[in-house]
């Protein structure tokens, strides 16, 4: 019992990573019908931006901020120059861009910072929790991660519902044309919603790196969780990426504690092919078939 | 319900299409203000094509189109609308997702913020079946309430033009009735210039103070409405009634 405990924890607390990365495939799916596969390259690379003012600062919180921001400049950055281009193109010409982007932001990070394993900071203690002699299985930066995922998320959720950048935001989404002439600046939108899925991923990066290691392709495996989280959400909804990334971080960490961590993977990629046979367009999505 | 001055639009020798060839081959159009100007044709005469053109979404290669003294020409569609040209596009053009209020607020967002409110209360007095489902989506609504919010949505962004695309397409003719007698009411009651495109001339005619006939992306006929009614030849030969 108190194994199921520690095991639902920590997968909630993974979970909340790839629901952050969902999080930011899905705004950049509704807003202009991209899959980035690139996402996590990027987050990884402003990781390295964040441990390279943390290193010459000793700031984490300096870091962290530029991360952020440095997320929300560059997602901003690629919609206007390499995704903007490709628009009204046929899909896979954006696949292939993003692609192209995901194997150019590695090199490039390789060329700049190595290509040599390097340990990032936590935001928190990572000694692990425990009520009385009972350990949780979690630590102080998995709650720090939990509430900062679920911030953000709830930020965005607030945005795009109850504001009027929010309400253009969406309209772009669901119709760009209707709204252009209702005068929607459906570029800036575009540009903007890329930019906030830029900052999520930022996010994901701070929170996750710490955990592993931080090297060019260390987002890889998290990129393809997150991207299994999104699907099992049905890409189209925010609040089924979250439960999405939540359901796979807790389905994964069951596996890993009750089976043995070399399975994770295989759960992963089973978890996805289940949903795609049984449930192709998501547990949470309402429309029955989407276009791929 | 428009607090906008009143403008005319005038379209000048309109040369646009899709690719090599023109679809309108000189087109001149002037719409008064406070008239309903119908424009009337059969399939691929290059109406939808002209409220294209006047909307931004084609751009011109010749010719000039005059809001006012403003040349709307070339000018992008989100830009066309700020500037007071409210295009209701064919085929309806409500954001289903989006609930009837939301479609709304979206069209309120072209207001001064402290205009919004009233406008809005002004909207749902109008059209009582719209404030009574604002919270639904606008999905949920049949065809003749989803045109009727449209209209109200292009209203909402205080136009100085509405371009209205085949307004009763698909709609029962029951419905097509009330949806015509709401777009005399507007011209009537704001000084609103409209544009009206329709597959149905003889009820675009009845509203209509003027009527252009296209044919082929070139004007074949331009005149009062009645008149245009009244000629035989003009009916059995474009527009087929």
């Amino acid at each position: 019992m108190v194994e199921f405990l520690e095991f639902t924890l920590e997968g909630l607390s993974a979970g909340m990573i790839y629901a952050a990365i969902a999080l930011s495939l899905v705004l950049i799916w509704r807003g202009t019908r991209v899959l980035n596969y690139a996402q996590g390259a990027l987050a990884m690379f402003t990781s390295y931006i964040a441990l390279e003012v943390i290193d010459r600062t000793g700031s984490y919180w300096l870091g962290f901020v530029v991360a952020i921001a440095a997320g929300l400049v560059i997602g901003a950055v690629v919609e206007r120059t390499v995704i903007r281009p490709v628009a009204n193109k046929p899909p896979l010409n954006a696949v292939i861009v993003t692609i192209g982007l995901l194997i150019g932001v590695e090199g490039l990070a390789g060329v700049l910072f190595t290509s040599n394993n390097r340990s990032f900071p936590p935001a928190f203690s990572i000694t692990g929790l425990s009520i009385g002699s009972v350990a949780l299985g979690i630590t102080r930066n998995d709650i720090f991660t939990a509430v900062a995922v679920l911030a953000a998320a709830g930020l965005i959720a607030v945005v795009f519902q109850y504001t009027s950048v929010g309400l253009r935001l969406r309209a772009t989404a669901f119709n760009a044309r209707v709204a252009r002439l209702l005068g929607v600046r459906v570029g800036r939108m575009l540009t903007l919603g890329w930019a906030l899925a830029g900052l999520l991923g930022a996010l994901a990066g701070m929170l996750v790196t710490p955990s592993t290691f931080l090297n060019p392709n260390s987002m890889d495996g998290i990129f393809v969780l997150g991207f299994t989280a999104a699907v099992i959400g049905g890409l189209e909804s925010p609040v089924g990426a979250v439960a999405g990334g939540l359901i796979l971080g807790v389905v994964l960490s069951y596996a890993a504690g009750y089976l043995g961590g070399e399975v994770v993977n295989l759960f992963g990629l089973a978890a996805l092919m289940l949903v795609l046979m049984l449930r192709p367009s998501g547990l949470f999505s309402a429309a029955p078939a989407r276009r791929v | 319900m428009s607090e906008r001055a009143r403008s005319d639009l005038a379209i000048d020798e309109v040369v646009a299409g899709y690719g090599a060839a023109p679809v309108l081959r000189g087109v001149s159009v002037t719409a008064r203000a406070g008239t309903i100007t119908a424009i009337l044709g059969a399939n691929g005469a290059g109406k939808t094509t002209l409220l294209r053109t006047v909307d931004g979404t084609i751009r011109p290669s010749r010719g000039r189109i005059l809001l006012g003294d403003l040349d709307m020409a070339g000018r992008r569609p989100e830009d066309v609308a700020r500037a007071g040209i409210s295009h209701v596009p064919e085929g309806q053009g409500v954001i289903t997702e989006l609930t009837v209020a939301e479609n709304l607020a979206l069209g309120l967002l072209l207001r001064p913020r402290a205009d919004r409110a009233a406008a809005l209360d002004e909207i749902y007095r109008r059209f009582a079946i719209l404030g009574d489902r604002r919270n639904r989506a606008a999905g949920t609504l049949s065809g003749g309430e989803r045109q009727m919010l449209v209209i109200a949505r292009a209203m909402a962004t205080s136009p100085r033009v509405l371009l209205l695309d085949e307004p009763s397409l698909g709609l029962a003719p029951k419905v097509v009735s009330g949806v015509l007698d709401l777009i005399r009411l507007l011209r009537d009651e704001s000084g609103l210039t409209i544009v009206l495109v329709e597959q149905n001339a003889r009820s675009a005619l009845a509203i209509a103070d003027t009527g252009i006939v296209l044919n082929l992306g070139s004007v074949v006929a331009s005149a009062p409405a009645a008149e245009l009614a009244r000629d035989d030849a003009l009916r059995r030969h474009y527009l087929g009634f």
